[in-house]
């Protein structure tokens, strides 16, 4: 089996951010980054996917230089080979542009199955799979909890809401959308990471994979911290000082205790 | 119809969803903003009740889109049917509630458009020349204000919870119901669906839990569950958690509140440790009285907060618990 993972960088859980001047985005200076959470859980599957049918991982993502670091992770899991889409204003692209870029990307590569994560934490546009389903003119599932192949078909577990879930099958190839905590991701092995230095990193440009005339169909015109919903009240103090306030007001302020 | 804003309502089981009526209300509001015509779409098999129940509310027509291959819900099916009505009524907006089926299908049929989904947005803005979709990014850490750009039609998801069904408004006379004919072929759908199940029978219903005590990442390791336990049974509370907790299997599925697990509205919600990614906070924050433990002063949990401790859980629960202790 030939397996595409899409793998995206993102700001890491607990960096503070900082909007950048022309309210388009981060200071990107200011952060450090780690892998989309649900695009890990999607090369861990993949990988496993190979090892049981055999095959190749290619690991596809789309970013800046700062993306390697992702790319090298994958390699050193166990991927055999990578396509960087290089582009230093990934930002500035819409959900139908990135699809369109990494369809571009993969298309004359002929792949069985693409899996990519189901939403990532930084865009959360949510729908980077499902548009490269409808690029390539694939079928494709999404928010999937296991896999299964069986003669050129997957039967897949996808989640639904509040505890449903269901099986579907569909013929490959296909695109599948992975949820986070479908399997339990590796670590790379020092072996892995010394044989990722080997491996095949294809550069491409935003130009080489992205038709002129795919325009962007939807704009930022800012991101800002928004406003609190509610007024919160910090309570300061030691922790036994913060406690004894907080029970101070549940029990006369909100009334509960 | 020209002009018009197209909302796709949800029904599952013979029933429609909430936030099918959150989405119509967000139309009610933009078809006002504009001066724009409102419809509502139904997809189905044997929904013809449902679209009464549409038609009473404030919209213009209610479409209803019956047909074998609608029985099950598949993306192949849905978005086939619905670019066939797009096509047909030429709508300049396209709602849609921001549910799981939605994700599934919605992406795929604006693509079919050379559109993309402005998706999962918790509220509107601008005017009647131009709306502005405000949205979340970085995990709701920032918001941002979206416009959609070239040739109409467009399409929007909102967030559950970002409208208020309540808010919704009556028709003053009944809507017309119209029958859309839409051509589907059995080869055209390549996804076979199997009956959708639970897997785990829902022994504690923290729907109806008035306290909950909630743990996040922060709690760090299994062993540390004990603190939150400890302390629920003082506050004869349920237990809940987020996402990640659950996913490493530290408390069962049924346990978890977000987007993917329960959505609940206790008199108290004491989040320990928890971040507050959007998909957490959309099972909570109907909570009246929300109070947040975190490490991270700008962590997004504490803009929905009541009251914010700004500390270590592992100090503040202790001495929680230890207060509780001597209270009682």
């Amino acid at each position: 089996m030939k397996i595409a993972v899409c793998m995206k960088q993102v700001p890491a859980k607990d960096a503070p951010l900082r909007i950048n001047e022309a309210a388009t985005w981060v200071r990107e200076g200011d952060l450090s980054f780690e892998t989309n959470e649900p695009d890990a859980f999607a090369l861990e599957e993949a990988l496993r996917l190979k090892e049981k049918h055999g095959g190749e991982v290619v690991v596809v993502s789309l970013g800046p230089e700062r993306v390697r670091q992702v790319i090298k992770e994958g390699l050193a899991k166990g991927a055999e080979r990578a396509i960087h889409i290089r582009d230093e204003e990934f930002y500035t692209l819409d959900p139908l542009q990135m699809a369109a870029a990494l369809a571009g990307a993969v298309r004359e590569e002929k792949f069985d199955l693409l899996l990519t994560g189901l939403q990532s934490d930084d865009h959360g546009f949510g729908q980077t799979g499902v548009v490269l389903a409808e690029l390539l003119g694939l079928p494709h599932a999404t928010i999937i909890m296991e896999i299964e192949v069986q003669n050129g078909r997957v039967r897949v577990k996808r989640e639904l809401e509040a505890g449903w879930f269901q099986w579907i099958e569909l013929p490959l190839p296909a695109v599948l959308t992975i949820q986070s905590g479908i399997n339990k991701p590796r670590y790379a092995s020092l072996k892995g990471i010394m044989a990722a230095k080997k491996k095949e990193i294809r550069d491409v440009k935003r130009a080489d994979v992205l038709p002129p005339d795919q325009v962007a169909t939807q704009a930022t015109k800012r991101i800002y911290v928004p406003e609190k919903a509610k007024q919160t009240e910090f309570l300061q103090g030691t922790p036994k000082e913060a406690v004894a306030k907080l029970l101070e007001k549940l029990k006369h302020e909100a009334r509960i205790l | 119809m020209a002009e018009a804003i197209l909302v796709v309502a949800e029904q599952k089981q013979g029933q429609l969803n909430r936030q099918s009526w959150e989405t119509l209300v967000a139309g009610q509001q933009l078809a006002e903003t504009r001066q724009a015509p409102l419809a509502a779409v139904l997809l189905g098999k044997g929904i013809a009740a449902l679209a009464e129940e549409l038609a009473a509310k404030k919209t213009d027509e209610v479409w209803l889109v019956e047909h074998d291959l609608l029985e099950a819900y598949t993306p192949d099916g849905y978005a086939a049917a619905l670019r066939q009505l797009i096509q047909q009524l030429q709508p300049v907006l396209v709602l849609l509630p921001h549910t799981y089926q939605v994700r599934d299908f919605a992406p795929k049929l604006a693509a079919s458009f050379q559109r993309s989904l402005i998706s999962d947005c918790i509220g509107l803005g601008g005017d009647s020349k131009q709306t502005v979709f405000v949205r979340q990014m970085f995990q709701g850490k920032v918001n941002v204000d979206v416009v959609p750009a070239g040739d109409p039609p467009h399409f929007a998801s909102f967030q559950a919870g970002a409208f208020r069904a309540d808010a919704l408004k009556e028709g003053e006379r009944k809507a017309a119901i119209k029958q859309a004919e839409v051509e589907l072929a059995a080869d055209q759908i390549r996804s076979k669906p199997e009956a959708p199940f639970r897997e785990a029978k829902q022994a504690v219903d923290l729907s109806q839990a008035e306290i909950i005590v909630a743990v996040g990442r922060g709690i760090k390791s299994p062993e540390n569950l004990d603190l939150a336990n400890r302390l629920a049974a003082l506050l004869g509370a349920e237990v809940g958690a987020s996402r990640p907790i659950c996913d490493e299997g530290w408390l069962p599925m049924e346990r978890q509140i977000g987007s993917s697990g329960q959505t609940v509205a206790p008199k108290l919600y004491l989040a320990l440790g928890i971040s507050g990614a959007i998909q957490h906070v959309v099972g909570m924050k109907g909570a009246r009285t929300v109070v947040a433990v975190n490490k991270d002063a700008n962590a997004p949990i504490f803009e929905v907060a009541d009251y914010g401790i700004v500390g270590d859980l592992f100090e503040v629960v202790p001495a929680l618990i230890e207060a509780l202790e001597k209270g009682s």
